[in-house]
């Protein structure tokens, strides 16, 4: 995902002069090091200073620039929260916050790297927008939407490296609307991010066993594509929501509460990540397991 | 830089910030409070950036650039952009009610506003990404600032002036409000060690100068003097609430407003001064 994200940018700082990547530090890789050469007025490390990284975005956005902050999630969010909520939110400048290797990915180093309840925060700010894609293809369409849109900020939620491909032969990606993977009768699988991939393995199996599976890619959480949801709730016997997030804030919630709304008559199960920090050093798999998520224990839930 | 050219009219400098203060005091009546200390102190300042140093008629873009970072000093930007046009006396009328759009702080999309300050420790970095904007589009447009002692105290301010010069943004001009008061007391007895401060900002390679920060003419020939090649600092050693007695060094004229016999005192005051 870093890749097609990188990829992407350097494309989009070729076709506009005023694109701009401030990074903490650290870069991602692949055609990272193209931009950080051919455009290296472009490229601004300001090292271990997030909060500064935040700021220098909104002042280049305020000139007229289409900057993008670039760390991991948890310090270009959590770290300088009152420069993201006050600089961009309330002066609603289109600067993407980029929230690299969200979620327990970094599984093997603790607690103080995961981010866990990042939809929640940069969902409750005003004027934010929040988009994850599941994987490099929908990356690559989320980047190119985040340097060329002018709404104002957006929180992009993204993995690490290595994530299969889920969309091939899926329908076009647009921002705002939620993206049929795969379309069935029985359920729907409403998911977004790097854990789709899990998704797509409850999907496999629940298919196997003769169910007509949906399987949803909800890549922008805000503004969470409503119609979309009820669409979803009201076509389907069973909706399920995994969800690599805490369970306050997210697409689990926001989901119950559109089914609540429209008294959507469906059976709704929602996993998510629990309400606990754990010590857990293990791989990515066996966090999430620790959470509870895992394909065994989802299918067994919703039998 | 360019040597000062032309004489400095100390006389109109002084006119104009006694100008100033009178229409803060006006203001001060319509509302409880308004951090007419905090404008007091920076006055001269913000004064010196207007009228003496920007430039208003650049080709490339359009003007010089102002920041507020001590946004809760914008009492004396509100009285400089009313006086230059770019704000209404309605403006001022409503300040602070649910009809106006002036608050205590600046807010993004009011006439000459550049950014949305309030919350210390903002400004510095914001200017240091306009600064690299308008470097990478080789325009020579400087970026005006001016901070409060009290938000050099925030980590982030240091995460900028560290910036700043590393990236060697010659193209920003910075101001320090040092009257060495915020709310719980003397910021020289409070916290000794935030003193000196010149020399921090040396070490972190800033160009660096201290002048009066009511002398109008003392700060706008050390800017025009400047070197040009880093960062430049004003360390401004300033008086919170000058210019009116009963206000100086008292912490609590940082917000509120005088009653009506306070009011005409520093009216008689601020008069006899011209």
């Amino acid at each position: 995902m870093r890749n097609a994200f990188s990829e992407a940018l350097y494309e989009e700082a070729t076709k506009n002069p005023e694109v701009y990547i401030v990074v903490a530090d650290i870069s991602p890789a692949g055609s990272m090091a193209k931009f950080s050469t051919e455009y290296s007025e472009r490229f601004i490390n300001v090292g271990v200073a997030e909060q500064s990284m935040i700021g220098i975005c909104a002042g280049l956005a305020l000139r007229g620039c289409q900057p993008f902050a670039y760390t991991i999630a948890t310090f270009s969010l959590y770290r300088p929260f009152e420069m993201v909520r006050d600089d961009l939110c309330y002066q609603n400048l289109p600067v993407t916050v980029v929230g690299m290797g969200a979620g327990v990915i970094y599984s093997t180093l603790g607690g103080t790297h995961h981010t866990q309840e990042d939809i929640a925060i940069a969902g409750a700010i005003p004027n934010m927008q929040i988009i994850a894609p599941c994987d490099p293809d929908e990356c690559r369409e989320a980047t190119r939407h985040c340097a060329t849109q002018k709404t104002g900020p957006v929180y992009l939620r993204l993995g690490k490296a290595g994530e299969p491909p889920l969309t091939e032969g899926a329908e076009p990606w647009e921002f705002g609307k939620l993206r049929y993977l795969r379309r069935g009768t029985d359920v729907c699988i409403l998911t977004y991010g790097v854990i789709t991939k899990m998704a797509t393995e409850v999907a496999n199996q629940l298919a196997a066993q003769g169910t007509s599976v949906s399987l949803v890619s909800c890549h922008t959480v805000k503004p969470l594509d409503r119609t979309g949801i009820v669409q979803a709730l009201n076509s389907h016997d069973q909706v399920i929501v995994i969800e690599e997030h805490a369970p306050q804030g997210g697409l689990a919630p926001q989901t119950k509460q559109i089914a609540w709304e429209i008294n959507a008559t469906c059976r709704l199960d929602t996993f998510t990540l629990q309400d606990k920090f754990i010590h857990n050093y293990g791989s990515y798999d066996d966090l999430l397991a620790e959470h509870g998520l895992e394909p065994k224990r989802i299918l067994a839930a919703v039998a | 830089m360019a040597t000062l050219t032309n004489a400095f009219n100390t006389d109109e400098a002084r006119q104009r910030c006694t100008r100033y203060r009178r229409r803060i005091l006006e203001v001060s009546q319509q509302v409880m409070a308004l951090h007419i200390g905090s404008a007091y102190s920076c006055t001269e300042i913000v004064d010196g950036i207007y009228n003496e140093l920007m430039r208003h008629d650049l080709e490339n873009s359009g003007s010089d650039v102002f920041l507020m970072s001590k946004g809760h000093g914008c009492m004396i930007q509100y009285a400089i952009l009313e006086e230059r046009g770019a704000l209404s006396r309605a403006d001022m009328d409503a300040y602070c009610t649910s009809g106006g759009v002036l608050g205590c702080h600046p807010d993004i999309g009011n006439p000459g506003i550049e950014a949305a300050t309030g919350a210390l420790g903002h400004g510095l970095s914001m200017v240091v990404g306009m600064a690299l904007a308008e470097r990478a589009r080789n325009n020579d447009t400087v970026i005006f600032t001016v901070l409060s002692d009290g938000e050099v105290q925030e980590g982030s301010t240091w995460e900028a002036i560290l910036m700043a010069s590393s990236f060697g943004l010659s193209n920003i001009v910075a101001f320090v409000d040092n009257n060495d008061f915020q709310s719980l007391g003397r910021t020289s007895e409070t916290h000794p060690s935030f003193y000196p401060l010149k020399e921090k900002f040396d070490a972190f390679g800033w160009e660096t100068v201290e002048v009066d920060g009511h002398d109008s003419q003392a700060m706008t020939e050390a800017v025009r003097s400047r070197n040009g090649d880093r960062p430049f600092m004003v360390v401004a050693k300033t008086t919170k609430g000058k210019g009116v007695s009963y206000m100086e060094n008292v912490p609590i004229w940082h917000y509120r407003s005088p009653d009506k016999d306070e009011y005409i005192q520093a009216l008689q005051e601020l008069e006899a001064a011209l």
